[in-house]
């Protein structure tokens, strides 16, 4: 490991944790949506919402790097706040945050279901309003299921490789993330430094998928 | 029972269930019992109340305010009503403590007013000290304090509370009971209690709705929906000890001579049924005196020679049943019981007076 590896290891972890708080309040906004709500076009939403976890990445990373473009929603940005996106860190952020949307809600809808509606609608006869019931009785009632979301959310970022690269590249020093060098490092036959990489992935994966099961499993 | 506050007619009906149809319940000051066996749709009626619930149809008016009028497109819900609810598991935040629970609905005052009225509730029901705990740190009587405080602290126009000893044992219940009517008294706030026990609806209301099949049947003091019960479902689920098919005899003025078995009896009708139409005629087994063999001149107008059939203790009572040419129940004390030298096959007098044996004619 030297100081480049550092730098990305560093780099990976601080996208996923910006990809977080980018999914944290679409997702459970969503999430809330999906749990409590029950309306016409449900199962349309879930599936889409579900579509970047069956998709090949590339196909997202397809898609971000059209909606971020010259011609879309990035030209637009370029024009009026001078802000670039592809090819630059925050398509990085952006790609491992649409990469792990899916997972966040799927996990953090199961624990807003959960909630018995029971403390809701006690609170609404209280004269509760619906944000006030979210933020004090669903949301702290969830809130096991809700982080066990985020940390499954968090592991999937730090893993996300076809996206990234379809729509941020591979940048020494300012997009490669971890899962870019180690496939950087096999193309260039430097096993034994993408297996170092590889280690370092599997450890911080490892601890937290094994905390998020943790806090679900305890759920029960 | 003073001026109606409430004023609720309503249908709600659940796909492939039963239909709750409510016509005209009306509630005033005071404690008001929601009575019925478990299926009768008592909840339903809560909630419908609360506001978490929408009828299908109907109209809920309060004190002045239009709760619910499909008509005029009005819903008002549970957050602007008002109404304290106590639901049946209390469903205290298990995430809160005590105090947390209690002050939910306070959010609007500042901390120390807050904080004031808090204390104050924990105070006036016994539960100083316990304001750090949660929910499941507390007794089952301890919970349905802080759940009624949680209530009643907002100062709610109306207080409904469902089957409140439900999940209490049977002392805890007992004990609780008279102090839950003396509390309910302190706040002066309207309130609807739903219980399908009668003790517990004689002892706690001041006004009784019977339910059967989802509808309010009758409305009344309890003494006269317990007495006086319209029809033989009323008579039923209020458990009337004795029910049965009798025969008018006689007619004069309000009194109506009818034969039961073996029998004849004396019973008042406000209404008399004609001299050979069919009643049933209900006896409240506390409303029956036994005496001696020996019929002696006394007022009530029924005097049967009756045998002891068998004898039963319920709680500090004793359930004797009679036959006097149709089985009769009677509730005595023991000290009664044993100064009688009650046992089986002893042979008694039986003496009802005429106002306590009430008629119902059929189909009704």
């Amino acid at each position: 490991m030297n100081a480049a590896d550092w730098q990305i290891v560093g780099f990976t972890l601080r996208m996923a944790l910006v990809g977080l708080a980018l999914v944290l309040p679409p997702g459970l906004a969503l999430a809330w949506w999906l749990a409590k709500r029950n309306c016409p076009g449900k199962s349309l939403v879930e599936t889409l919402v579900t579509l970047p976890l069956v998709l090949p990445p590339v196909v997202t990373g397809l898609v971000l790097l059209d909606f971020f473009g010259r011609h879309g929603m990035g030209g637009w940005l370029h024009r009026t706040l001078g802000l670039d996106v592809v090819f630059t860190w925050r398509a990085v952020a952006v790609a491992v945050a649409a990469m792990s949307l899916p997972l966040f809600v799927r996990s953090a809808r199961t624990a807003l279901e959960e909630v018995d509606v029971k403390y809701e609608q006690l609170a609404r006869t209280l004269g509760a309003g619906e944000w006030r019931i979210f933020f004090t009785i669903t949301l702290p009632l969830a809130r096991r299921g809700v982080l066990a979301g985020v940390l499954l959310a968090f592991a999937r970022a730090l893993g996300e490789f076809g996206a990234t690269i379809t729509v941020a590249g591979n940048i020494p020093g300012r997009t490669t993330t971890l899962p870019v060098a180690i496939y950087e490092a096999v193309q260039a036959d430097e096993d034994g430094h993408a297996w170092t990489l590889a280690a370092v992935s599997a450890v911080i994966a490892f601890t937290a998928v094994f905390l998020s099961e943790k806090l679900s499993r305890r759920r029960r | 029972m003073n001026r109606e506050l409430l004023t609720a007619t309503f249908r709600r009906r659940f796909p492939g269930g039963p239909e709750i149809a409510v016509d005209n319940l009306r509630l005033g000051g005071g404690i008001t019992v929601l009575f019925g066996a478990s299926g009768s749709g008592k909840t339903t009626i809560l909630r419908c109340l609360a506001g978490l619930e929408r009828p299908d149809e109907g109209v809920i008016h309060f004190d002045g305010q239009c709760w619910f009028e499909p008509a005029r497109r009005i819903f008002r819900p549970a957050r602007e009503r008002n109404a304290g609810f106590v639901p049946q598991d209390y469903a205290l935040f298990p995430h809160l403590t005590a105090a947390g629970n209690i002050g939910y609905g306070l959010d609007r005052l500042s901390a120390a007013e807050r904080g004031r009225r808090v204390a104050e509730n924990l105070r006036w029901l016994g539960l100083e000290g316990l304001g750090g705990r949660r929910p499941r740190e507390l007794s089952g009587g301890q919970q349905q304090r802080v759940a009624l405080a949680r209530a009643v602290v907002r100062r709610p126009q109306l207080l409904l509370l469902d089957e409140p000893f439900a999940a209490l044992d049977t002392p805890a219940r007992l004990r609780l009971r008279g102090e839950l009517r003396t509390l309910l008294r302190q706040t002066g706030i309207p309130t609807m209690l739903v219980t399908h026990d009668r003790y517990e609806a004689l002892a706690l209301g001041d006004e009784v709705v019977v339910l059967h099949g989802g509808r309010n049947v009758q409305q009344g003091a309890p003494s006269e929906v317990f007495s006086r019960p319209v029809n033989l479902a009323v008579a039923e689920i209020t458990a009337m000890e004795t029910i049965r098919p009798g025969r008018i005899l006689e007619t004069g003025e309000d009194l109506a001579t009818v034969a039961v078995g073996d029998a004849r009896l004396i019973g008042v009708a406000e209404v008399p049924p004609a001299v050979g139409s069919g009643v049933y005629v209900c006896i409240r087994a506390e409303d029956v005196i036994l005496t001696g063999a020996d019929p002696v001149p006394s007022s009530p107008r029924n005097s049967l020679a009756a045998t002891v059939r068998s004898l039963a203790r319920e709680g500090p009572l004793v359930r004797v049943e009679l036959d006097c040419g149709f089985p009769l129940a009677a509730l005595l004390t023991r000290p009664a019981c044993q100064e009688l030298a009650l046992q089986e096959g002893v042979k008694v007098t039986a003496l009802i007076k005429a106002p306590q044996v009430h008629l119902i004619p059929f189909a009704r």
